[in-house]
């Protein structure tokens, strides 16, 4: 089977670096600091598949660089080093070739067609002042919708789909609930189709009843829509209902890998151990 | 039929290290080997404590083995060993052949028993009223409420979550099932409609691997045993 998306050494560094940065960091060093001249190493190395249709998740704490691969992932910022590629994208738009050679613009158009996200802060992935149809819309036309009518009927679908009360479509996300305000980024992320859904955190923060309902709904999309995730979370209960295959990321790096119910009931790594015996 | 066996377990073993109990090493099991025929159903057997749920676990590769291999023949033709092979290779076997029912129920939370059945048809494409009619087929037959079909399993009781656990699980009767005491909390006459049902399918060409007490009606429809070599005293 051909991956849906692969990355390949995918590295992140902030700061100025140096040349001992990554011989000094990562989870045997048990630090992202770089000692000598203090650059964060976000992630490093990261490598992997995704596949047509399938769930990944990526756990690990805060500080572990799940969320920086998914905003590399979505072009929100620079690598410093790595290849993807993305098979939706690659015959059109990059031939086959690394999409983190592409210009600005190019990457644009292919986050725009094929790629959908959902932030954990609804602030970032909506603009809180715009209608929820407006937000909706707005993501249509970057992808080149043009027909007023057809987008609206589109964005009044999404928002019913993700269960948002349709009297509420001409109103702005914030004064939405917290549950309220993640559809909407559901339904905006999933308006054009995307190839690939990222995940990140979407569920952190909310009570544990609108939790549970936005993964429920997260899981029926998936299964009508068929469409492949990635999704980041530290909390194993998200990856137990959402994920076939997990990845463990500390310190930056992957430590461990497998099918998502051998990492819940035999997980080899000291740090994967503690994850698993942590929960509540 | 293939003469060779459909699943060829050879020097298995598994151990776990616990790193939160400064590296304390565990045995499971071990030097475990075992071959099943193609359609054949066979029993692991030995003292509570043997290792039989991690054999079937390592089968399905919920659990990692540490050493030997666990040779099957797909469908498609070929051989995979279950201990090594890539998580999507496995995933896909699983998928398309091998199914496995535990004494725990480990369905989805919120998702109303005739879902849980109708999941596996409407997952291999079956269109979701002819998924959901044939669950609450199955449903009947292994003797839960109607009352109860639309209703979340976490609600029932130790026997009623066992049989929808069966049912998810025999719905698309697999190639090769697993089955980890399927009948521990159940009466006779629930017993005896699973019994029924795991003949028919044993009778369709199903291979069984199972564990279950020694005085079981599922005796009745094992082939072979296979006793788990006793584990040596820790030094």
């Amino acid at each position: 089977m051909t991956p849906l998306l692969s990355v390949r050494g995918l590295t992140q560094r902030y700061g100025t670096g140096c040349s001992a940065c990554l011989e000094l960091t990562g989870s045997r060093r048990e630090t992202n600091r770089c000692p000598r001249c203090g650059a964060i190493v976000a992630c490093r190395q990261v490598s992997f598949d995704l596949f047509p249709g399938e769930v990944l998740g990526i756990v690990g704490e805060s500080g572990s660089g799940k969320s920086t691969v998914v905003r590399l992932l979505h072009f929100d910022e620079e690598p410093w080093a790595g290849e993807y590629r993305l098979a939706a994208a690659s015959a059109a738009d990059a031939g086959g070739g690394n999409l983190f050679a592409l210009s600005p613009f190019a990457r644009r158009r292919i986050r725009n067609e094929h790629m959908g996200i959902v932030y954990q802060h609804p602030r970032l992935g909506l603009r809180m002042k715009v209608s929820a149809g407006g937000n909706i819309a707005e993501r249509l036309l970057m992808a080149g919708w043009r027909h007023v009518g057809r987008i609206r009927e589109r964005a009044s679908a999404l928002l019913q789909q993700t269960e948002v009360p349709l009297s509420r479509m001409d109103e702005p996300p914030r004064n939405f609930s917290g549950g309220m305000q993640q559809r909407v980024q559901i339904a905006k992320a999933l308006s054009t189709r995307p190839a690939v859904l990222l995940l990140d955190e979407v569920t952190t923060g909310l009570d544990v009843s609108v939790q549970a309902k936005v993964l429920d709904l997260i899981r029926s999309l998936q299964r009508e829509l068929g469409i492949a995730m990635l999704v980041v979370s530290h909390d194993l209960g998200v990856i137990r209902l959402l994920t076939t295959r997990t990845i463990v990321m500390r310190y930056g790096e992957i430590i461990e890998e497998g099918l998502s119910d051998q990492i819940l009931e035999d997980p080899q790594q000291p740090y994967t151990q503690l994850l698993v015996n942590s929960v509540l | 039929m293939n003469p060779d066996p459909l699943l060829h377990v050879e020097d298995l073993a598994k151990r776990f290290v616990c790193h939160m109990q400064d590296g304390k090493v565990i045995l499971g099991f071990e030097g475990v080997s075992f071959r099943v025929r193609e359609g054949a159903a066979l029993a692991l057997t030995g003292p509570s404590g043997a290792g039989k749920s991690s054999v079937l676990k390592c089968i399905y590769r919920s659990y990692l083995p540490v050493q030997g291999r666990i040779r099957y023949r797909p469908l498609e033709g070929g051989e995979i060993d279950l201990a090594r092979a890539s998580e999507t290779e496995v995933l896909r076997i699983r998928r398309a052949e091998i199914g496995y029912v535990t004494q725990f129920l480990s369905v989805l939370p919120r998702v109303p028993a005739v879902d849980v059945v109708a999941e596996p048809l409407i997952t291999a494409g079956a269109p979701p009223a002819e998924a959901r009619r044939r669950a609450r087929a199955m449903l009947e037959r292994i003797g839960i409420e109607p009352t109860l079909w639309e209703a979340f399993p976490a609600t029932f009781s130790g026997g009623e979550k066992q049989r929808v656990n069966f049912a998810r699980a025999v719905i698309r009767p697999p190639r090769l099932l697993l089955l980890d005491e399927p009948t521990a909390s159940l009466d006779r006459r629930a017993m005896a409609v699973v019994i029924e049902v795991l003949a028919e399918m044993k009778a369709r060409g199903t291979t069984m691997i199972a564990v279950f007490h020694e005085d079981s009606l599922l005796d009745s429809l094992m082939d072979e045993r296979y006793r788990l070599p006793s584990k040596e005293a820790p030094p």
